[in-house]
């Protein structure tokens, strides 16, 4: 172990600010606890463009390939930074602690910026119990990419409108699916989160086909 | 691996675990005691630095990424803001048991250099991840709203 990780918790347990800090530790348990109840959802396997290919109705396999693709864009570690509200949630749904709020560009208060907090990449705790998670470009989605509380319908409605997913043709979108750094966070999200299903590459072979297909929405197809 | 910085205006060489955190070099290695260990998960602001002017939480910022970087930390504050800050926090008494008042401190200084006559909004929300358990929330509004009245006079 490394000598910093022992001296400082060591010598640190016992310190005045625990009570101000106890919601926080049982926040924590009540995180890893629901992470747990969600790792079977998440182990659901994402399935490539190819499980569909027998769907003989083209507007048909294209809802069925959006509805795959929703396994992700449902995942916590998408909808987490795309709310509705002014502020992000974090671990599986839960209220972002601190009480960070939206800023300008979505990236935080002046003063308590995400930068503040989140750095260039996934750091691990020191007790390494969990990890904050980083990347260089960390922000909020603009809130007319809001997907908590819509439907898959809805998002998949939102993803089709330029007005909607930062001004996005569908090449576009799929090239940032298959592509973005901060989208490919989701499959590396540091300890103690469970990654979204699958892998990016697949993420973006379901986009291209979904696409390709016409990019239909659920419940909408004839 | 050694990683090169400037730290409260002297340039500085750390050669140890590139993947320590900030704020035990400061403490450990270079022997800056004022920036306290809270929590050490970026939730409660005890530890809030500088860098390149910007706050950040010391406990989850490796010291590899201070590599060319600019930190401060309460031992190293200059100039107008951080001196009306330190003042106004006197003449109001803000702190209690003064545990999370370099937190404070710094993350003040830190909103008072992106807005210089900030609202009671704009105070919660840049002041939100700093906790303090003795509850003087108040007296600390009150002391940046001095401050900053303080530097605009």
């Amino acid at each position: 172990m490394r000598p910093w990780i022992n001296r400082r918790v060591i010598t640190t347990t016992a310190f005045v600010l625990a009570g101000a800090f106890a919601y926080i530790n049982l926040d924590y348990s009540i995180a890893y606890s629901l992470g747990g109840k969600m790792v079977d959802r998440h182990e659901e396997r994402l399935r490539g463009p190819e499980a569909f290919s027998d769907i003989p109705d083209n507007a048909e396999r294209s809802e069925a390939l959006f509805r795959e693709m929703g396994k992700v864009i449902e995942s916590p570690r998408c909808m987490n930074c795309h709310p509705k509200a002014d502020s992000p949630t974090q671990r599986e749904g839960r209220p972002h602690t601190p009480p960070v709020t939206r800023g300008v560009g979505g990236m935080g208060a002046e003063g308590l910026q995400c930068s503040t907090c989140h750095g260039e990449e996934n750091v691990t705790f020191t007790n390494g119990e969990g990890s904050i998670p980083g990347h260089p470009a960390w922000h909020l989605a603009p809130a007319t990419m809001a997907w908590q509380g819509s439907s898959l319908k809805g998002i998949c409605e939102q993803l089709r409108d330029p007005e909607r997913n930062g001004d996005r043709s569908l090449d576009e979108l799929v090239e940032h699916n298959s592509e973005d750094t901060l989208v490919g966070w989701a499959w590396t999200p540091g300890v103690g989160r469970e990654p979204a299903p699958g892998t990016q590459e697949l993420f973006g072979a379901l986009t291209r086909a979904w696409v390709d297909s016409g990019a239909v929405c659920p419940g909408t197809a004839g | 691996m050694t990683i090169e910085f400037e730290l409260n205006g002297k340039a500085v060489t750390y050669s140890g675990d590139p993947d320590t955190p900030l704020l035990w070099a400061l403490r450990d290695d270079f022997g800056l005691k004022g920036t306290k260990y809270g929590c050490g998960v970026a939730q409660c602001g005890a530890c809030t630095v500088h860098v390149d002017g910007m706050n950040r939480r010391a406990c989850v910022a490796p010291v590899s990424s201070m590599e060319g970087r600019s930190v401060t930390s309460i031992e190293g504050l200059t100039g107008a803001v951080a001196e009306a800050v330190q003042g106004a926090w006197v003449a109001l008494n803000v702190p209690q048991c003064g545990y999370c008042q370099s937190g404070q401190i710094m993350s003040a200084i830190g909103l008072l250099g992106l807005i210089e006559d900030p609202s009671d909004a704009d105070i919660d929300a840049a002041m939100a991840g700093n906790i303090c358990r003795c509850v003087t929330y108040g007296r600390i509004r009150s002391a940046i709203l001095q401050a900053a009245q303080k530097v605009k006079a």
